[in-house]
């Protein structure tokens, strides 16, 4: 023990390692569960039942296991960064349980929708479904962007635009999933949708980068090293991979180039956020971290627990692969 | 506007008294479900596939919502009790974060093929998938009541100074991790979940047998519900004892770790010997209810009977009294009558057991319609029992957050104003009544449609099929 106490594993850079890893973890959230959420906004624009229906069937098996990756999220953060954890949660308070007030509508509300065949029943818990699945998205958007730049208050430009970045991604994400799991004119509107998404998105991202550059002078810097711009060139080049991609019906190449747009978003702000883990505090990553023997516990734990939890998550997606068959629902 | 303190308080307690009840459900159901799929593979009977169905169903929906508050609870440690989570983050964020990779992603994953993959894996892989969704659950209490027993028995940590604060330090993780109290708490709390699940399957299968045997009305899968029956009262013959026994030893750990908890839980103020235990207490005056005080009750009391239990069998031994401590009491009438409901149930379901186990062997276990009442009437009582459980040890660790460590009006977000505090208890409040009702309609709309049809062909029929379309498969 009193190895493990007083160093790190390995001698590695931990509080870096788990800076990065928090975001991953976001980033994993975001785009697994941002299919859910893409598909859950695409429902909107259905009104055939048996569509619907197929919507449901699309995300039944996967959901429940991609939220989790948010509560790992959290984890995460309260393990590693326990001041951050606390702070950051506290600060944007409402902002919080409106989260989980809108996740909390998502996941009920299918639930909910297969209980009764009633029009007004479903009808209701169907915009339901739509709310909790636009709302939350949003709201993580805003909440990733206050937590960069670090506002005081809950509602800012920046975080607003963010907000809708993210839900024009989960859209373009549902889409590409849409591709894999569906065939003909339900598959070919989701394309549509997809492209039209992934192009505002684009669109969105700049000019929530633009709003932080404006509103915020310290991250002026950040925002205009190699890296950063790097990143919003390779974003602008998956964008035109998913246009190809899509009109080509290669869906699972535009399902990855969500993905590395996903990725490319978070690692942009853990980028510009570096190396302060909590802009409104100041509290850099070595002076947020947690002490470093529950630090090295928490990487030993990691170490073997991430590969085998994306293991899991290969089985599922290989259980359940290709598209839905007719006679499959979501209860 | 609420004080915040007190808002956050209270928004933790209306949380966690809901949470709860969806764990107690998939942690409870899971050992039924791997029997179920077990012995369906096994066997190949239909009725085993009915019952992984009906209750895989009831196991899904608790499975969402408790996924829905769970998230609530762990981001509440950050939005209301900032001053704790940065305190004790050092112990208590790891196995918040463990819990969610180690059992949380084996369930959630696992769980997607166990609702839907029946036709889409072998039946080993089928079973497998049972069995992890079931050690995601119990492995996810492993965690979670690691984090809640250190609160009550915190070891293997110092407390250092950082910036002018205060905070824990983790020093040993084994002696923090399995500190005292976890192991009491596990076994507990498991076999509680088991306990209370068996009660509400019993409860349920009942009504059905109370119908169709009793009352003679025709009933779909008489059959079903009679085996539904058998198998809780199995569960409940090993369950109902086994939560007694381990109570008493649990009581004797809480006396000698937390005296101040056990004195609120005997209604003790002042230290004595020779402590009676008051079975049953009766109070002579209304005030009484809010302010019991044991010498003062008319009870029916075992002489030494709370000595006897703090001490491991002596009746004369000495039991601190409230008074005797430097922080003020926990609010004793709540810790002293929950302590009460959760025994008292405790040996109801004992009775229960054992008179069902009976009329089990003498043949008539359909036919007592006094058996089947007592059991519709406690199929949510298992449940009453955890709560009150909960509340003993939770409402009985005040005034403290961690046990002799920090104190709970220390530990809330020292940003948080009144009015949002107050805004989000209200919210909770509404959110979750809401919640209770739905997740109630729900669980009786299954409950209604029943067990569902199995079809010759091997094909699921779709679960939109009208329920009057169901053919009875035991007759």
């Amino acid at each position: 023990m009193t190895d493990l106490a007083s160093a790190t594993l390995f001698g590695l850079p931990l509080p870096e390692i788990w800076f990065g890893l928090v975001f991953f973890i976001l980033g994993m959230f975001l785009f697994l569960d941002g299919f859910d959420f893409g598909i859950g906004i695409l429902f909107a624009t259905r009104n055939d039942d048996h569509e619907k229906e197929t919507l449901f069937a699309a995300i039944g098996p996967f959901w429940d296991g991609n939220e989790v990756w948010l509560v790992v999220f959290g984890g995460a953060l309260f393990a590693a960064f326990p001041e951050v954890y606390a702070n950051l949660f506290s600060r944007y308070y409402l902002l919080m349980f409106a989260i989980l007030a809108a996740l909390g509508l998502r996941g009920l509300s299918p639930e909910m929708y297969e209980e009764r065949e009633d029009d007004q029943w479903r009808r209701y818990w169907g915009w339901a479904f739509v709310v909790g699945s636009a709302l939350t998205p949003f709201l993580l958007g805003m909440f990733a962007i206050n937590w960069l730049t670090g506002v005081p208050g809950i509602v800012s430009i920046p975080g607003v635009l963010g907000g809708l970045a993210v839900v024009a991604l989960t859209i373009a994400d549902g889409a590409a999933f849409l591709g894999l799991k569906t065939r003909g004119s339900l598959r070919d509107d989701a394309s549509a949708y997809g492209i039209r998404a992934v192009v505002a998105y684009l669109g969105l991202v700049a000019l929530t980068l633009v709003a932080i550059y404006v509103t915020t002078p310290a991250l002026q810097s950040a925002l205009l090293s190699l890296p950063v711009i790097a990143l919003v060139l390779l974003s602008a080049a998956l964008v035109a991979g998913y246009l190809v991609a899509t009109r080509r019906g290669e869906y699972l190449a535009a399902f990855a180039s969500t993905a590395g747009l996903v990725f490319g978003l978070v690692t942009v702000i853990a980028v510009t956020m570096f190396p302060v883990v909590d802009r409104a505090t100041g509290l850099t990553v070595t002076e947020g971290i947690v002490s470093t023997l529950p630090l090295n516990i928490m990487t030993i734990m990691m170490a073997l627990l991430l590969p085998i939890v994306l293991s899991y998550f290969g089985v599922l997606y290989s259980v359940f692969s290709g598209p839905i068959e007719a006679e499959e629902t979501y209860g | 506007m609420v004080d915040p303190v007190i808002a956050s308080r209270l928004q933790f307690a209306v949380t966690t008294i809901v949470h709860i009840v969806f764990p107690v459900m998939s942690m409870g159901l899971a050992p039924f479900l791997i029997y179920f799929t077990w012995k369906e593979i096994r066997t190949g009977e239909e009725i085993y596939e009915q019952l992984r169905r009906f209750w895989v169903k009831i196991f899904a929906v608790s499975f969402v919502v408790g996924t829905v508050t769970g998230l609530v609870l762990e981001f509440e440690f950050g939005t209301n009790f900032a001053a704790f989570s940065t305190f004790a983050g050092e112990l208590f964020g790891g196995p918040l974060a463990t819990e969610g990779m180690m059992a949380f992603m084996l369930e959630a994953t696992f769980l997607g093929i166990f609702i839907y993959g029946r036709d889409r894996v072998s039946d080993a892989f089928y079973f497998l998938s049972s069995v992890l969704v079931g050690l995601g659950t119990w492995l996810s209490a492993v965690w979670i009541l690691i984090a809640n027993s250190w609160m009550q028995t915190p070891r293997g940590y110092e407390l250092v100074s950082e910036g002018g604060e205060q905070m824990v330090r983790l020093t040993d993780p084994l002696a923090a991790y399995f500190n005292p109290r976890f192991q009491y708490m596990f076994l507990h709390m498991q076999n509680s979940a088991v306990e209370s699940v068996a009660l509400f399957m019993a409860g349920v299968a009942a009504y059905f047998v109370y119908k169709h045997y009793v009352r003679g009305d025709e009933v779909e899968n008489a059959a079903f519900w009679v085996k539904t029956l058998k198998i809780a009262i199995v569960a409940l013959v090993i369950t109902a004892p086994l939560q007694v026994i381990h109570g008493d030893l649990y009581a004797r750990h809480v006396y000698e770790t937390q005296p101040q908890k056990f004195a609120a839980m005997e209604a003790l103020w002042e230290t004595e010997t020779y402590v009676p235990e008051y079975i049953v207490a009766f109070p002579t005056d209304l005030s009484q209810i809010l302010d019991p005080r044991a010498k003062e009750l008319l009870g029916i009391g075992i002489p030494g009977g709370a000595s006897w239990l703090a001490s491991g069998g002596d009746p004369q031994a000495e039991i601190q009294g409230l008074n005797s401590f430097e922080t003020e009491a926990p609010p004793v009438a709540l810790v002293f009558w929950a302590f009460r409901i959760m025994v008292g149930l405790g040996f109801w379901f004992i009775l229960l057991a054992f008179w069902a186990s009976y009329r089990w062997f003498r043949g008539e276990l359909v036919e007592d319609d006094l058996l089947h009442k007592a059991f519709m009437g406690s199929s949510l009582l298992g449940i009453v029992a955890v709560e009150t459980g909960w509340i003993v040890t939770e409402v009985g660790r005040q005034p403290w957050v961690i046990q002799d460590v920090m104190l709970t009006e220390h530990s809330v977000s020292p940003g948080l104003t009144g009015a949002e505090a107050t805004f989000t208890l209200a919210g909770f409040v509404g959110g979750y009544v809401l919640l209770l009702a739905l997740y109630t309609y729900v669980i009786r709309r299954i409950i209604q449609e029943g067990p569902p049809e199995i079809s010759d062909d091997g094909v699921e029929p779709s679960v939109d099929a009208p329920a009057e379309a169901e053919v009875s498969v035991d007759d």
